[in-house]
């Protein structure tokens, strides 16, 4: 337990040092207000409409942005320390593999759910005090959740990232599959299942689509904080969500999930590289 | 109990053999020179040793006991050839940092940053650091936790003759309290005499074991005797001459004579009742010597072993 917060804090301080977490603090509190406030300019509104819109502008942006956050933080975390000569003096230590990949993951983790907490909470913080009569309850409720998965959502692709990072041996490597990664799973994925929707024409077992979207964590983000407001326009391939037999507690389960079994692959995959 | 227990280990990569049959043992308390080309297995070995690779076939005990546990990790200590930090690091923070994993005292970690000579650098990033400071702080890393096995991978590369002399002082003062030592070494003068035992690694194989008295004998390399202030020195050349020795003039009034070195003590006799020389000086092979000679006769029996 002391190995993993050993890492951890080196990792913390980094983010620190090297101005991640206040960049990416920046970046969603920035976001997260024009957004409230610019957010309905296309339908010739100027100023916040309502908290379910802004949240849901802000989940598909967040769809977007935290993957590729979570990706280019950790995508070298194995790779690059080889590289650099260090991860080799420090499996000559009394610490194990594990305890290297959960303290980096602890550590990303931390700079992720502090970035999240700091931008996005400063943003919700602001339309408390500035919006006049905002249901705080709700606000709360929205911001609350919306930030608690979008860090889960993170968390599932520093998982991912270290996969990566443990299975190739040349840093622009990792680099290359990070955006690959990205790629698949925020445009590619719902592009095929959409093709599949239509190519199929209605052979394809249509109870068994809707789960397809759960092998998919930013779909999972997308139907999290999409469900829940009373007549949330869910659209393209998300629609489908509504046909899932699950309810909210499942998805977020299924979230966990997926950080899970991409840390415990990352493992796996580390324990098999060589020293 | 050895602090390294090397036993019938093989270790090979795909088809390629690293190290072949290898058996060494190292005492509490002993310095070990491990010497070889560049692929002689001297990293494989030093790997071998921290548990980061497992052998093929053979065995492997450190301390007493298997070198990749916790327990056993905490007493060693290893400084990597070429050494690398974290750059954006500052030197007390990179050791501050490596102290914590290894369960040592923050105060050990500033203790040895005066110790090896970085007290002046602690507060500046790793990345403007010059190789010897480098170096200094791979050192420093290495005896954290105070280890009862310290392997050291070319540690004087980088290092300003004051400071190799000040690493050589150390492990003469380590190998007092009992720590064993392993050093692996291109730079062969100068390390002599802090070693008690040299291993030469040729092709994977163990070419010799011994102290440098044994080696020398082994091998059977010639000494050769210098004297000078001869007075009649080319009598003396003539009946050594026709006795059968090596032997020619050297410098203005001195002679030089090669002898094995069991026949060294007659010779050095001989000289001293036919002369009376003013200075004599013994040239033992040294280790430079014995490498080549080792490296040369393993060579010699992979040549004639591939032809075969």
């Amino acid at each position: 337990m002391n190995q993993i917060w050993n890492i951890a804090r080196k990792e913390l301080s980094d983010g620190l040092r090297n101005r991640w977490l206040l960049a990416i603090s920046l970046l969603f509190a920035a976001l997260a207000v024009g957004i409230a406030w610019l957010g309905a300019a296309a339908s010739g509104q100027l100023g916040f409409t309502s908290i379910p819109a802004t949240v849901a502008s802000l989940a598909s942006l967040a769809t977007f942005l935290m993957p590729l956050i979570a990706l280019l933080l950790a995508y070298d975390a194995i790779v690059g320390e080889d590289e650099g000569g260090t991860l080799m003096l420090l499996m000559t230590y009394p610490i194990g593999r594990g305890q290297i990949l959960l303290g980096k993951f602890v550590g990303h983790g931390l700079i992720l759910a502090l970035a999240v907490l700091i931008g996005f909470g400063c943003a919700a913080l602001a339309i408390a005090l500035l919006v006049e009569d905002i249901e705080v309850g709700l606000l709360v409720w929205a911001f609350g959740r919306f930030m608690l998965s979008s860090t889960l959502l993170g968390w599932a692709f520093l998982a991912l990232a270290y996969l990566l990072s443990s299975m190739v041996n040349e840093k622009s490597s990792a680099a290359g599959m990070a955006l690959g990664v990205w790629f698949l799973f925020v445009l590619v994925f719902d592009l095929v299942l959409l093709a599949l929707l239509v190519f199929s024409e209605g052979k394809f077992n249509p109870d068994l689509l809707p789960w397809l979207l759960l092998l998919n964590p930013t779909d999972i983000y997308r139907l999290i904080n999409l469900s829940g407001f009373d007549g949330a326009n869910a659209i393209g391939v998300l629609s489908l969500g509504e046909d899932l037999p699950i309810g909210g507690a499942l998805l977020w389960l299924c979230l966990l999930a997926w950080a899970g079994l991409a840390l415990l692959l990352a493992y796996i995959a580390f324990r098999r590289r060589a020293a | 109990m050895n602090a390294v227990d090397i036993r019938g280990v093989s270790k090979r990569y795909g088809k390629v053999t690293a190290l072949r049959q290898l058996d060494l043992q190292l005492e509490p308390g002993e310095v070990l020179g491990l010497f070889g080309h560049n692929g002689a297995g001297k990293t494989t070995t030093m790997k071998l040793i921290l548990g980061l690779i497992t052998p093929t076939e053979g065995q492997v005990q450190v301390l007493g006991g298997t070198p990749n546990t916790p327990d056993i990790r905490r007493q060693l200590g290893y400084l990597p050839e070429n050494v690398m930090f974290y750059p954006q690091l500052t030197g007390r923070e990179t050791l501050h940092h490596f102290a914590r994993i290894k369960g040592a005292a923050g105060q050990q970690a500033d203790e040895l940053l005066e110790q090896v000579g970085l007290a002046h650098a602690v507060d500046r990033r790793v990345k403007t650091y010059s190789k010897g400071m480098r170096q200094r702080l791979g050192l420093a890393q290495a005896l954290l936790g105070n280890p009862q096995l310290l392997l050291l991978d070319e540690p004087t590369v980088g290092l300003d003759p004051i400071a190799t002399q000040d690493l050589y002082i150390l492990i003469d003062t380590l190998r007092q309290q009992g720590t064993s030592v392993v050093l692996c070494s291109h730079v062969l003068p100068g390390v002599e005499a802090h070693i008690n035992r040299a291993a030469i690694l040729a092709g994977g194989q163990l070419e010799a074991s011994g102290t440098l008295a044994s080696l020398r004998r082994e091998a059977g390399l010639p000494s050769r005797i210098r004297a000078s202030g001869l007075q009649h020195r080319e009598q003396l050349l003539q009946n050594l001459s026709a006795e059968g020795q090596t032997a020619q003039l050297s410098g203005s009034d001195g002679i030089e004579l090669i002898g094995s070195s069991s026949g060294k003590i007659a010779l050095l006799r001989q000289l001293l009742e036919q002369d009376q020389p003013s200075d004599i000086e013994i040239i033992q092979p040294s280790l430079e010597d014995l490498y080549r000679y080792y490296t040369d006769r393993a060579n010699q029996t992979q040549a004639t072993e591939g032809k075969a």
